[in-house]
């Protein structure tokens, strides 16, 4: 019996890497503590996340179990049906405050880009494995179109921040693979210099967000409503916090969005400085232990995959924490593993899982 | 800690997927660990960026943030006190507060307002003067202010609405005081009214430093005791801090500063005397002045006609306010305080007085009236209305005839300005200082003043010297002289007194609310008259031969006190006193009636001036009114019967 359990107990964790399992758990239970008093106490709402945490830890253990080039093999497959799917609804998706972002299957709504965030990191990753040792100029070029798609398909529902978020999840495997610090130069100074040209381009709302974030007291009660009170909550949070529950830009309604992508500033509302710094360590070690992980990797696609995810992480919390502290532009970004939303919540434990599973499968490999 | 992850990387060959190795592994590896440093480098490096963006808000800024979360938070909310009630003599209320439920629309927050109006139409019933006057409101207010659209809901409408609320952004029922004025019309003028506060009204608050108090106040007195006892009314507002969400909603009390009800007020006013005295005018225009003579009180105050104050309470609608501001009859006029008219005959008591008091006459010293008087050298007669004249005429007889030739004379021997020092001691020509606002001086005129006067560049040096010829006009109350009947009832009553008076006023006590407290409003500074009583005696003797066998005998025929009076019939001339007005009879050009009178004469009750625009003599339709008022105070009559048909002429000049 004794062994029977051990051996249940050795199935289960085996694949696990502890370490970043219990940073991942203890970001999702602070989650879980700021949606409590972000929804106002309602308990349903905490039991629904929960439930799809519960959901989502199955799906990294799956994942964690399946080695990495079985997962490689998923690359191509899942690339050519996310570039379908945005295609489809690019043609007939259904649209939602001005924006094409979902196709209808009946039973809900789905939002291809979401898949796509996995799917482009993976794809090159895959590409490069593949062609490992002659890897040239070339393949840059067409590793750059292979990003573009998505990233134009989803610009134009239009999603600028998730065509962004899918951008930089491709150029981080590029930045891995060796991209030549030149054409990295080269890219920033061309992104500096194509700013003024873009700007006609952009939507209205997209320009006001702008706009906004360069000087947020410009409409305070409209475009910059959202980062003024999440600036408020936070700088009235001091030190310590207004405390657990008591929040008082968060209970009274003025912090817009804050089961998800605000919950930062309920957070920082009711805990403080103090709170954000525990927080950050967090991050700073789920971020650590991935880096560590790429590091370990015994392939090129495991490095690749695992140095894309473990940077993903890193670009989510710094991306929703600038936002919500007011020094980026408001970009419907939510916090890793914090944010209410069961979509979001699985696609990053089935990163953690790949991280877990190139870690767990290092030595096999090299067998 | 790069070390640490670096150590335990493997060799990549071997992988299932891994390709012919052209490039050096170990260079690849290196450069790999060079690229992961560097992120590691730069993901801590933004990291701290973070901590000290949150260090910047949560420790540096803190306190700016904290202030802006409180300010987010809490609301001050002022509670509007209720504001004094307004009584008669007797306590009856005149004005009052009630409190009752409006439907308001604060115009910023709604987008297509026309659309809401008519969505709200279907909930509550909104007629389309409703509409009107909302639209005016609007004109005249800033838009983030919540208007009222209707006021006074019932229970029922407040249930609908309630139920519909949430589809009505902007929209909100709000419990708002109103004011109430029980008797509408009768006294309308005294106690004024009520109105939403404007511009003009702020800036007096902001000089009276009373801002802070009225936040929340929607209303402020306009006219009468309503706008001069405005403080005293008003009260002090409360303050409750609450905390509210972001849609502005009360989520609870912080703190509850209570309000303290404006004062009550105790007019000296007697309402059921009032309504005698307005009833008397009938559909009349005028004005009736009655004061108590000992003290100054008002007794009653008539301007006829009057208006409904309750109609601009909730801001007057077009349709009213045209109907009043256009009608000929000139409703809105304080007439008692601002219509000033010639005094004709009632000036002849008073002339006689102070030429007593100069010497320029003894009681019995007499004059031959041919019915004419001519200045010499000159061919224009200034006529007496009786042909023929009163034959010889003494003082007594001069006044309780009404002999105009008397004043011819006497006033062709009275230097103006002796004239005019002697009447300004009685208050004409200068404002009697009641306690109301809008008093005009009127006009006594003086030497200096005709200077004065016409001392505009279209005027030449001969319009603006003092000819005899206007001396003789003034000296039966023609002329320059314009006097308001408050003027001649405050003079007359000081005659009534002996020559000793308070002025006018109409606040006899205020009574904080609550403790029941009264305070007496203290009376004004006593004035007196510089005469010897024995002068007095032979006016007020002659004043009561007016009622007794005089002008104004038949009027007060039978009556069961004895009353002393004195007729008047004022020619029309406009108001500035400039221009006489032609004599065509049109009904509007007809002359005013005047009478002026106290009553018990021996120890008065109370000193009255009556005005009759357009009423003719005098003695037909001033008279009369005067009257019932003293049958009504001194015999208790309710019902006097109707004034009796009489003919007896007044001896008035009717030509210049």
């Amino acid at each position: 019996m004794g062994l029977l359990l051990a051996r249940v107990w050795d199935i289960l964790t085996r694949r696990i890497d502890s370490f970043l399992f219990g940073v991942a758990l203890a970001i999702a239970g602070v989650g879980l503590i700021t949606l409590f008093s972000a929804a106002d106490q309602s308990i349903a709402r905490v039991w629904s996340q929960a439930t799809s945490l519960g959901f989502a830890l199955v799906l990294m253990w799956v994942v964690a179990n399946i080695p990495p080039q079985t997962i490689a093999r998923a690359a191509v497959p899942l690339y050519a049906l996310g570039i379908v799917l945005l295609v489809a609804v690019a043609l007939g998706g259904v649209t939602v405050n001005g924006s094409r972002r979902w196709l209808n299957l009946g039973v809900g709504r789905f939002q291809p880009s979401e898949l796509m965030k996995v799917a482009v990191p993976l794809m090159l990753a895959w590409y490069f494995q593949k062609f490992e040792g002659r890897i040239g100029w070339k393949d840059f070029v067409l590793a750059a179109v292979l990003i573009a798609v998505p990233v134009y398909l989803i610009k134009r529902q239009p999603d600028l921040g998730t065509a962004l978020l899918i951008a930089a999840s491709g150029f981080y495997v590029l930045y891995f693979a060796g991209l030549s610090w030149k054409v990295i130069a080269g890219l920033a100074t061309a992104a500096a210099a194509a700013a003024p040209l873009i700007w006609p381009h952009l939507r209205d709302y997209q320009r006001e967000r702008i706009l906004t974030f360069i000087d947020p007291t410009r409409d305070p009660l409209g475009a910059g409503y959202h980062s003024s009170q999440a600036s408020i909550a936070l700088g009235s949070g001091g030190v310590v916090g207004k405390g657990w529950l008591n929040g008082t830009q968060t209970h009274l309604d003025f912090l817009p969005e804050r089961h998800t992508d605000f919950i930062f500033a309920v957070f920082g509302e009711e805990f403080g400085l103090i709170g954000n710094a525990v927080l950050l360590v967090l991050y700073l070690m789920l971020i650590g232990r991935g880096l560590m992980i790429t590091a370990g990797a015994s392939t090129l696609f495991t490095r690749l995959i695992a140095g894309a995810i473990t940077l993903m992480f890193f670009t989510y919390a710094f991306v929703n924490m600038g936002m919500v502290s007011g020094v980026l532009p408001v970009v419907g970004v939510p916090l890793p593993l914090v944010s209410y939303g069961g979509t979001a919540l699985t696609s990053l434990f089935i990163g953690l899982g790949i991280l877990m599973s190139v870690q767990a499968h290092r030595k096999l490999v090299n067998t | 800690m790069a070390r640490f992850l670096f150590t335990r990387r493997g060799r990549t060959d071997g992988s299932a997927l891994a390709s012919p190795e052209l490039k050096n592994p170990g260079r690849e590896a290196y450069l790999f660990r060079r690229r992961l440093t560097i992120v590691a480098g730069l993901v801590t490096i933004a990291l701290f960026g973070l901590f000290g963006r949150f260090f910047y808000l949560q420790v540096v800024q803190h306190r700016h943030y904290q202030t802006l979360a409180e300010t987010n938070r809490i609301a001050i909310v002022p509670i509007v006190p209720n504001r004094g009630v307004i009584r008669d003599r007797n306590g009856i209320v005149l004005a009052q507060s009630f409190s009752a439920y409006t439907l308001e629309i604060q115009p910023a927050r709604v987008k297509d307002l026309d659309r809401t109006i008519d969505a709200l139409a279907e909930v509550i019933e909104i007629q389309p003067r409703d509409r009107k006057r909302f639209k005016k409101l609007m004109d005249e207010s800033k838009s983030f202010e919540s208007l009222p659209i209707r006021t006074r809901l019932t229970d029922n409408e407040v249930a609908r609405f309630a139920v519909n609320r949430y589809r009505f952004p902007g929209v909100e029922i709000k419990a708002r005081l109103f004011r109430q004025y029980p008797y509408a019309e009768l006294a309308s003028h005294v106690v004024g009214y009520i109105g939403r506060i404007n511009d003009r009204d702020l800036v007096r608050i902001d000089e009276w430093g009373e801002s802070a108090n009225y936040k929340g106040s929607d209303y402020i007195g306009k006219i009468g005791i309503e706008l001069s006892y405005e403080r005293e009314l008003h009260g002090t507002t409360g303050v409750e801090e609450v905390e509210v969400d972001a849609g502005g909603r009360a989520v609870r009390t912080l703190s509850r500063v209570a309000p303290s009800s404006g004062n009550d007020l105790v007019l000296t006013l007697d309402i059921k005397l009032q309504e005698v005295a307005e009833a008397a005018f009938g559909t009349r225009r005028g004005a009736l002045v009655a004061l108590d003579p000992s003290s100054g009180e008002v007794l009653a105050m008539v301007s006829k006609p009057g208006f409904d104050p309750n109609l601009f309470v909730d801001g007057i609608d077009t349709a009213n306010w045209e109907l009043l501001n256009e009608s000929p009859d000139k409703p809105l006029l304080n007439r008692p305080l601002r219509g000033a008219y010639p005094p004709g005959s009632t000036i002849k008591p008073f002339l006689a007085l102070g030429a007593l008091s100069s010497g320029k006459r003894t009681p019995t010293q007499t004059i031959s009236d041919p019915g004419f008087f001519q200045l010499p050298g000159a061919a224009h007669r200034f006529r007496d209305d009786k042909p023929g004249g009163h034959g010889t005429v003494d003082m007594y007889k001069s006044i309780v005839v009404s002999c105009d030739t008397y004043y011819y004379v006497l006033a062709s021997e009275t230097e103006i300005d002796d004239t005019y020092r002697f009447m300004s001691q009685l208050g004409f020509g200068k404002r009697t200082g009641i306690d109301i606002e809008g008093e005009l001086p009127g006009v006594l005129p003086s030497r200096e003043w005709k200077r004065q006067r016409f001392s505009g560049k279209e005027f030449r040096e001969e319009h603006r010297k003092w000819y005899l010829g206007d001396s003789i006009s003034a000296g039966i109350g023609q002329g320059y002289n314009a006097f308001t009947p408050i003027q001649l009832a405050h003079a007359i009553s000081m005659i009534a007194n002996d020559g000793v008076t308070h002025p006018p006023h109409l606040v006899r006590a205020v009574r904080a609310t609550g403790t029941d407290e009264q305070r007496l409003v203290p009376p004004q500074p006593t004035q007196t008259l510089a005469v010897k009583p024995e002068h007095l005696a032979i006016i007020k003797n002659a004043l009561v031969g007016v009622a007794k066998e005089g002008t104004s005998a038949t009027p007060f025929l039978k009556s069961l006190y004895v009353s002393a009076g004195k007729t008047g019939t004022a020619q029309l001339y406009s108001l500035k006193g400039e221009k006489y007005i032609a004599g065509q009879v049109d009904e509007r050009l007809r002359d005013h009636a005047w009478y002026i009178a106290y009553a018990p004469a021996d120890k008065p009750r109370i000193a009255l001036a009556v005005l009759v625009e357009n009423g003719g003599f005098g003695a037909a339709a001033a008279a009369p009114i005067a009257r019932q008022v003293f049958d009504y105070v001194l015999s208790g009559e309710k019902k006097p019967g109707p004034a009796p048909a009489f003919t007896v002429p007044e001896s008035e000049d009717q030509s210049d």
